[in-house]
């Protein structure tokens, strides 16, 4: 299984660019461009009244900023950014080995349940953590009769820590899995042969091979945690993003936009540091070197070992998160007098989803295409521009929008487009990232024989190329769909007036204590993102 | 289907989509209310005013404080009619910025108080509510504490880490307001900065406070006094009680849940309709019976598990007095209540 998909694409600040060896024909090339053009035009709307909110403040700005306790955020944001990488890292590197090279057993089943983990929203296991661990929860209880009558409780960094290490592990487990699979296991046989032991051939083999991945990964669990909004707002932690929702929502915009451009600047230092980190050698095979068959290596007495971590790692990141929400659905909890109908929430999330994820493909096209196809300097930088949302976190495009519309554009003020364009905006990079690569795998002879058949370019480019890449289109949609399900913080803020989603809906249980209205559209649409993630899965399965 | 028919059938339903929403949303028949109140609260009430009165209408949900930013922010672009406030400071501030219609006299007449409508008459108070303590006896024995007298004698020692609240909450922003009245803006800002060192908990709103002084994670919370009723109503067995503070405590402060209409409106008589009916004899029978609160107007009795309102010793204070809403937000926010 590979599952290269699901990794957000477009880390391009980062990544080597492939070098392009035929240039392609990209017929209209004007249309092609202004059509980019356009849809970059609109993914510089939130950064430029970020901007310009942030400059309005003026001298206020600058004095808000250089406060302490804007400076306690921002040590905040940090520590939960270390912390969240490291701990990811400590479980997924280990959880990645073991299901790919090891005889562990079941452990293909294993990973999958692991794996899970990423379609439970980050609101929702943070909430059912603090039902498990809080001062009377679930863990207490189960401690009682040891004499234990109250726990500590993990509202504030430990459970934003918690929470997000268990969401984010995945991001590092995948790409880790994928360079374990495709390394060069020959290598690791001459270590062998020349005498080091198997923890030496790991330490000096078969790691260095993996940095890129876990460096992609890491950078990935990086990112998450600076921009995750529901589980440092659950746990009380005030970390960037909990700070600007406190602040948009009153309608403190300058404020609020301060607080944005400085995570953005965060973000983007960040990037920047992976980009100088990273291992300058070399990771792939020159020749076409030994590719057998992968042997697993035998655990013998470590094997009982390894199960319970990976058992233990499935139970904190996904038993406890649904065991928890049935409980509350079967228990006794305060009933909501506003019922909403199951139905209503699906259409309403559902069909969001599916617009802002065909929006985004659209969007994404033209600029795949100059992405893959155009060696201009001035195309390149368009794609770069369209690549925002990887530093945009929701909250500040919400945010962002918000301060547009109420200024310029009243009509589009709480209505769906405006909620449509911030999705859009932050997941843009996926539909591109998707789309370029399903373009990239196509080879450019086939459109030539076409045209030289008498298609015009756009028509061969419509008949040839874009159903050969429908795989990669069609994952890139996918993904936005998932994604936008779970999207909690740019829901909250640019929904119509009255506009449910299962994120709307869970989180104002959540906030009324209504636990069995949590349970319900928070299991269902568990079940939904599964669905999503298997219909990703196995059409990577299929592709291969 | 061919891709090329996908894509363009999906480009047309785009854009469709993306045309025909705005108009559908703008609807003008719509009266759009702004509710500072929870939906749990006041929604089925709202529902009912539909069905009665075939006016539909569509509620943005928040928290009071919110709303009335976001009222002051959109300034005359406001998309709202009604401003429903669980909390008079609220209303008064809207008013400040003259951003509200006069009532007439006739509907601020049914309020049986002039306490509870604005002087000017530009809001009329709909539901009274008192702050209470809300507290677990079992969790103050297991403690060996005693009942304070006092919502000032919380930040002592024997109360770490005991109490909720919920910083964010109108009806507490209220009580810190009058608090900055009473005791002056100093004093207030101790109190606050007491709570915090000594481990105050804090909850995004009231019934979180109540579930968890119920669970025993808190043995007491600062509530007000409504949401403990909707737990015995399901429950009567639960272990929770309420506390009055006595003697004109800053703690038993009154308050109301209030509403009107903004002077922006382009259907003002419409929305004057809703106002009447949140004042008539169905609406204060459901405020009294469901919502277990106070009842506003004369021929609606409260709830019998209710001490008398005339009954409860609370601070002398005009609640019109209570209107500096950022004031407040802004000492708690200083305060690192948030953080």
């Amino acid at each position: 299984m590979q599952i290269s998909s699901l990794i957000p694409p477009g880390f391009r600040l980062n990544g080597r660019r492939q070098r392009r060896t035929a240039r392609w024909h990209i017929g209209n090339r004007q249309l092609v461009q202004s059509l980019s053009l356009g849809v970059v035009a609109l993914v510089m709307i939130p950064v430029v009244y970020l901007f310009a909110g942030a400059v309005g403040a003026g001298q206020e700005g600058v004095d808000y900023l250089l406060r302490a306790r804007t400076l306690i955020i921002i040590g905040n944001s940090i520590a939960l950014m270390l912390a969240t990488t490291f701990f990811a890292t400590l479980i997924a590197l280990p959880f990645a080995w073991l299901t790919s090279r090891s005889d562990l057993p079941a452990r293909k089943i294993l990973l999958v349940l692991g794996l899970a983990a990423m379609v439970i929203p980050s609101y929702l296991t943070a909430v059912t953590y603090t039902e498990a661990f809080g001062p009377k929860g679930i863990l207490q209880s189960l401690l009682e009769p040891l004499g234990v009558d109250r726990l500590p409780g993990i509202k504030g960094f430990a459970g934003a820590t918690l929470t997000i290490t268990f969401v984010t592990f995945p991001y590092i487990v995948l790409p880790v899995r994928a360079a374990l699979l495709h390394s060069d296991r020959s290598l690791e046989e001459a270590g062998q042969s020349l005498g080091l032991s198997r923890w030496q051939v790991f330490r000096q083999i078969t790691l260095p091979q993996l940095r890129p991945a876990l460096s992609a990964g890491m950078l990935m669990t990086a990112l998450y945690s600076l921009s995750d909004f529901g589980a440092v707002a659950v746990m009380h932690f005030n970390a960037f993003t909990r700070a600007i929702f406190i602040q948009t929502e009153s309608f403190r915009m300058d404020k609020a936009s301060v607080l944005g451009l400085v995570l953005i600047v965060m973000t983007l230092v960040l990037l920047f540091l992976q980009s100088r980190l990273r291992h300058g050698g070399r990771h792939y095979r020159i020749g076409t070197g030994a590719s057998r068959e992968l042997t697993t290596m035998a655990l013998g007495r470590w094997k009982y070992p390894a199960l319970f971590f990976c058992g233990a790692v499935i139970f904190v990141g996904v038993a406890i998160p649904l065991l928890v929400l049935f409980k509350w659905l079967f228990g006794h909890t305060l009933t909501n007098p506003i019922q909403v109908s199951l139905s209503e929430l699906i259409s309403n999330t559902v069909g969001v989803s599916a617009v802002s994820a065909a929006v985004a493909s659209l969007a994404a096209f033209p600029l795949a295409l100059l992405a893959i196809r155009s060696a201009s300097r001035f195309d390149r930088w368009l794609v770069n521009l369209a690549y925002a949302g990887n530093v945009l976190p929701g909250i500040v495009i919400a945010l962002a929008l918000v301060f547009y519309a109420t200024q310029h554009m009243l009509s589009l003020y709480q209505t769906l487009p405006l909620l449509i364009m911030g999705y859009a905006i932050r997941y843009l990079p996926f539909s591109i990232g998707a789309t370029e690569s399903a373009f990239a795998q196509i080879n450019p002879r086939f459109e030539e024989a076409a045209r030289s058949l008498g298609l015009t370019s756009r028509a061969a480019l419509l008949r040839i190329t874009v159903p050969l890449a429908r795989g990669g289109i069609l994952a890139g949609l996918a993904l936005v769909f998932l994604n936008v399900m779970k999207e909690l913080p740019t829901t909250l803020i640019l929904r119509p007036i009255g506009f449910r989603t299962f994120a709307t809906r869970i989180w104002s249980a959540y906030d009324e204590a209504f636990l069995s209205s949590i349970a319900l559209p928070g299991l269902v649409l568990i079940a939904v993102s599964a669905l999503a993630l298997a219909v990703i899965l196995r059409r990577e399965k299929a592709a291969q | 289907m061919s891709m090329q028919r996908f894509v363009r059938l999906s480009v047309i339903t785009a854009l469709l989509i993306l045309t025909a929403l705005p108009a559908v949303a703008q609807a003008d028949d719509v009266l759009t209310v702004y509710s500072g109140r929870n939906e749990s609260l006041i929604g089925p009430i709202l529902a009912q005013f539909t069905e009665d009165s075939g006016i539909a209408i569509e509620v943005l949900y928040g928290g009071t404080s919110a709303v009335a930013n976001q009222i002051l922010t959109e300034g005359e672009n406001s998309p709202a009619d009604v401003f429903i406030a669980q909390d008079g400071g609220a209303l008064g501030a809207l008013a400040a910025a003259d951003m509200l219609h006069k009532l007439p006299s006739a509907t601020l007449e049914r309020v049986i108080d002039r306490a509870f409508v604005s002087p000017d008459g530009f809001w009329a108070g709909l539901s009274g509510r008192a702050r209470v303590l809300v507290y677990n006896p079992e969790s103050l024995e297991a403690l060996g504490l005693e009942l304070p007298e006092s919502i000032l004698d919380l930040t002592d020692e024997r109360w770490r880490g005991q109490v909720g609240w919920a910083p964010t909450n109108a009806s507490f922003v209220a009580n810190v307001t009058a608090m900055r009245v009473l005791l002056g803006e100093e004093e207030t800002a101790e109190w606050l900065a007491g709570m915090i060192a000594n481990s105050v908990q804090a909850y995004p709103k009231n019934t979180p406070i109540v579930q968890a002084v119920i669970d025993g994670e808190v043995a007491v919370g600062l509530v007000n006094h409504y949401y403990l009723f909707r737990f015995l109503a399901e429950d009567p067995n639960i272990s929770a009680t309420l506390h009055f503070f006595p003697g004109g405590d800053l703690g038993s402060l009154i308050n109301v849940a209030g509403t009107a209409i903004l002077n922006t409106t382009d259907q003002p008589f419409v929305a004057l309709e809703l106002v009447n009916y949140l004042l008539s004899d169905t609406a204060q029978e459901y405020f009294a019976q469901t919502t277990y609160e106070y009842p506003l107007v004369a021929t609606v009795e409260p709830s019998v598990a209710l001490p008398a309102l005339a009954d409860i010793e609370a601070p002398d204070i005009d609640l019109s007095d209570l209107d500096d809403l950022q004031g407040t937000l802004e000492m708690i926010e200083e305060s690192g209540a948030l953080d």
